[in-house]
């Protein structure tokens, strides 16, 4: 697997497709796209990472544990959904406000801190395991 | 005293031992065991708090106060305090801050002794809320809190196997009749209509002229007797003394087992009175009576005999509640009382002895009179009051018990002497625990004994004078405590004028009886001790033994049934999956008739062709292929041409999923087979591969004659409508399927990812063993096969 070729275009290839899964996931409210699949592909991203470069690296890119990183997730679902207790209306009630940055209108909402959730508690998820079952290859 | 507020007032008195509790451990760490003198406010506060509502139920009121908890169930976290409620409330709350003390000085310097004041207020918290509740469901919760705090309690030397033993033993026995008493509440509320304590008693004849009151009666007694220890449930009471001896004296006089006495007073006026519920009680708190005595005067720790003549008390009040009359409510009502106020004074003085002389074995103290004067004036108090001496509460309760029973007929005849028996039995125990540690000669064996701090000495010194006060102004004491309670547990206003003046009267000569029969037992106390010992040997076998017999059956039958579903081998584990999955699929389609009519041959395009020929070539390389890994890859050809034909019917964001799916699936399953130590290929003979053939392709049949099943259903567009409309004007998202994982169906995603997060832990768990099995030699669970 570990071609010259391979290994020097596999971090190119790694940080334009987590690139690009930040674009899907962004894009994901009113394009096709989404937290689930924005994950499917950074995991896929971190999964070449590793094959091409070994663990070790990807680890250390991530600087997170995996595992913490999909915890992190779930934890800004449920914040996600708890904020609109706090505005008294039933929870996961959707919330959204318009600001203007930079002249720009920019939507923000709490379904989308839920997607960014869904998206991180993927990542971490499928790379925890990808990357678990990776290492056993070095050692 | 000001008129408090009762919602205010009563929530607080409630909250105010789990504040404490959530406190303990930090005040401990700051002020040591002093901290006790800081929680002991919590229950005293409380104590006053609820002595504040004296007045009111003294007179027949009832303050009630409560919060919606489940509206749509008809659920509620509500209250009632009433004469019982109350009385009972006090005791608890009262002692209860005598043992916060009395743990302060006989815990002191005990590494844990944070937590210990922490589990203590929780159970005190739990049983405060058990007597005040007026919800079933709030009882019931309130209930198990108990059953699970003491649990904690009675295995709080968590090191010691018995203390653990004793601990699982008396969660497994409450807590199944715990059980049975939400089955109780259960039927109680959906047959009857009942959804709380002042429901019932309002409902006055309804439960007992309902169809299902045998069912009511037997899960409710399931659970009053198990909690308070009834034969042959009362295994868990002696076994529970590894606690701590606080817990015993808290546990087993005010609180945890007379929970189940006061379940049976909240509701004799609903339930009693048939003729199931005189009988069956009787008996049951006779033979638990005789029995608990008899094995009180046996044991040689003096807590141990305290712990059965708890039990023993504990079958007298069973008894009582049973026969039911005015006369024996009032009678039970004020043993309940007395017994809370001796057992608990007593315990702590069992604690004392063993605090200063280190020994709780009958046979190895004496003496401890000249050193330990306190605890032992406490003794006495508690002990006079316990075998019913006057003026004692003691007395006041054995005399109208006495008075109660005195009828002619053979029924009454054989109760009463099963209380005679039982009180002189207990009578000669109450003088073992309060006289045989103290006179005598001190034996060598006991170095230095010691009177313990204020807080050793208080609490029981204070609960023998209460013993005494209590009969001495028994007119206030029947006005403010025996008397609403009596009247709640008869259900009608009663007067009680018992008072420590004897009077020459049959129930008076009973009494005398029992006293006699009771110095007898005493002198010979040896004697029957050396003979029950022996008897009980030769039976060999007791509810104790059984109970062990019991736990390891169930182990032999979990392991039983774990082997035969847990193989621990993937092939069996996947052949089952499927075949039970083909099965769900095919069997409700035949049997409701319900197989999908053969499709006609769709109109292709060309391109759609092509998808589809890509499809059959990737199975087909699966199954020709040689290697395990060209297999995977092959699997891979599958999917994307399934993603393929998703772009073509225009669902972009199923096939952008499906895509996404289908790569990481194989690069996963690689990885997975290159740890695997697999052979590259398979190379059975073809005979041992056609079952699994044919399973596969009865699983893919299935899917498949479902999903055109489903497809051949008219289409219903009510769902697809909504999101249609709604999804921007409401939700502010242009793609439906994004609007409903996040937003419509947001609460499933929760759940989803929730998933998601678990199986990763799980299966980084399963890799981590395989791992650990290279470094450490750990057994691998999945390769043990039977």
């Amino acid at each position: 697997m570990r071609t010259v070729i391979f290994r020097f275009t596999a971090p190119y290839l790694t940080a334009l497709m987590v690139l690009f899964s930040i674009f899907v996931l962004l894009r994901g409210h009113n394009d096709p796209g989404g937290g689930f699949i924005g994950g499917l592909i950074a995991a896929s991203a971190l999964a070449i990472y590793g094959i091409a470069c070994g663990v070790g690296p990807v680890r250390r890119a991530l600087y997170f544990h995996p595992m913490a990183i999909s915890a992190a997730g779930l934890v800004a679902a449920v914040v996600a959904g708890i904020f609109s207790v706090f505005a008294g209306t039933g929870f996961m009630t959707g919330l959204w406000v318009f600001p203007t940055l930079f002249g720009t209108e920019v939507a923000l909402s709490t379904p989308m801190l839920f997607d960014i959730g869904v998206y991180l508690v993927v990542v971490g998820g499928i790379s925890s395991i990808a990357l678990a079952l990776e290492e056993r290859e070095s050692d | 005293m000001a008129e408090i507020e009762a919602t205010t007032g009563g929530t607080l008195a409630l909250a105010l031992p789990f504040i404490a509790a959530a406190l303990a451990p930090l005040l401990k760490r700051i002020f040591g065991s002093a901290a006790a003198w800081i929680l002991a406010l919590a229950p005293a506060a409380a104590f006053v708090i609820l002595a504040g509502f004296l007045p009111t139920v003294a007179h027949g009121g009832v303050v009630s106060f409560g919060y919606d908890w489940i509206p749509a169930f008809d659920v509620r976290f509500s209250f009632r305090i009433d004469g019982l409620a109350s009385t009972f409330a006090l005791l608890i709350t009262g002692i209860g801050t005598l043992i916060v003390l009395y743990s302060g000085g006989y815990l002191k310097g005990h590494r844990d002794q944070g937590r210990f004041f922490s589990f203590i207020l929780m159970f005190m918290g739990s049983m405060l809320g058990l007597v005040l509740a007026d919800d079933l469901m709030t009882l019931f919760v309130y209930w198990e809190l108990t059953s699970i705090t003491s649990f904690l309690l009675i295995g709080f030397d968590h090191e010691r196997e018995r203390a653990r033993r004793g601990a699982i033993q008396a969660l497994a026995i409450t807590g199944g009749g715990g059980l049975a008493l939400l089955a109780g509440f259960i039927v109680i509320r959906e047959l009857a209509g009942l959804n709380s304590m002042s429901d019932i008693l309002a409902a006055g004849d309804a439960l007992r002229a309902s169809p299902a009151y045998v069912t009511i009666l037997i899960l409710v007694l399931c659970g009053a007797f198990t909690k308070s220890a009834q034969m042959p449930f009362h295994v868990w009471l002696p076994n529970a003394m590894e606690a701590p001896t606080p817990v015993s004296a808290y546990l087993h006089s005010a609180t945890m087992v007379k929970a189940g006495v006061y379940l049976l007073l909240r509701m004799q006026p609903a339930l009693g009175g048939t003729e199931l519920w005189t009988t069956v009680l009787p008996l049951f708190g006779a033979v638990t009576l005789v029995m608990g005595a008899l094995l009180a005067v046996r044991a040689t720790d003096i807590k141990i005999t305290l712990a059965y003549t708890t039990v023993s008390s504990l079958g007298l009040l069973v008894m009582l509640i049973g026969v039911g009359t005015e006369g024996a409510l009032i009678g039970a009502v004020l043993y309940l009382i007395a017994h809370s106020l001796f057992k608990g004074g007593l315990f702590m003085v069992a604690g004392s002895v063993d605090h200063g002389a280190h020994t709780r074995e009958i046979e190895r103290l004496g003496g401890l009179a000249r050193p330990m004067p306190i605890t032992f004036a406490a003794a006495l108090l508690c002990a006079l009051s316990m075998g019913g001496i006057s003026p004692f509460v003691g007395f006041l309760a054995k005399e109208e018990i006495y008075h109660a029973l005195e009828q002619g007929d053979a029924w009454h005849v054989f109760l009463i002497g099963a209380a005679i028996l039982g009180n002189a039995l207990m009578f000669a125990a109450a003088f073992i625990v309060a006289l045989k540690p103290f006179l005598g000669r001190l034996p060598e064996t006991i170095h230095h004994p010691h009177e313990g701090g204020v807080t050793i000495w208080f609490g029981p010194l204070i609960l023998g004078v209460l013993s005494l006060l209590g009969a001495l102004f028994f007119e206030t004491y029947h006005a403010l405590l025996s008397g609403p309670m009596a009247s709640a547990a008869i259900g009608a206003p009663v007067r009680i004028d018992i008072s420590w003046v004897p009077h020459l009267n049959l129930a008076f000569a009973l009494s005398l009886a029992t006293i006699a029969l009771g110095i007898c037992i005493y002198l010979a106390s040896s004697r029957l001790r050396t003979a029950t010992a022996a008897t009980l040997e030769r039976i060999g076998w007791g509810p104790d033994v059984g109970f062990d017999q019991a736990m390891r059956g169930l182990l032999h039958v979990s392991v039983f049934v774990t082997r035969r579903l847990q193989s621990g081998r993937l092939d069996y584990y996947m052949t089952v999956t499927v075949m039970a999955i083909t099965a769900a699929l095919f069997v409700p389609m035949i049997l409701t008739g319900t197989l999908p009519a053969e499709p006609q041959m769709p109109d292709l395009r060309f391109y759609e062709w092509i998808v589809i020929l890509l499809i059959l070539v990737g199975i087909v390389a699966v199954v020709i292929a040689k290697n395990r890994l060209t297999a995977i890859v092959s699997l891979g050809i599958q999917g994307f041409g399934t993603a393929l034909i998703f772009m073509l019917l225009g669902a972009p964001d199923l096939s952008f999923t499906q895509f996404m799916v289908e790569t990481l699936s194989v690069v996963i399953l690689a990885l997975v087979m290159t740890r695997l130590k697999l052979s590259p290929a398979d190379h059975r003979p073809w005979r041992e591969k056609l079952p699994d053939a044919l399973l596969a392709a009865g699983g893919g049949a299935g899917f498949g004659v479902f999903l055109l099943a489903i497809a051949q259903r008219p289409f219903d567009p009510v769902l697809s409508d909504f999101f249609e409309r709604y999804s921007y004007a409401i939700a502010h998202g242009h793609n439906i399927v994004n609007v409903i994982i996040v937003d419509f169906r947001g609460v499933d995603t929760m759940g989803e990812i929730a998933v998601v997060m678990t199986t990763g832990l799980a299966i980084l768990a399963l890799i981590r063993i395989r791992v650990g099995r290279k470094g450490t030699a750990e057994p691998d669970p999945t390769e043990t096969t039977p």
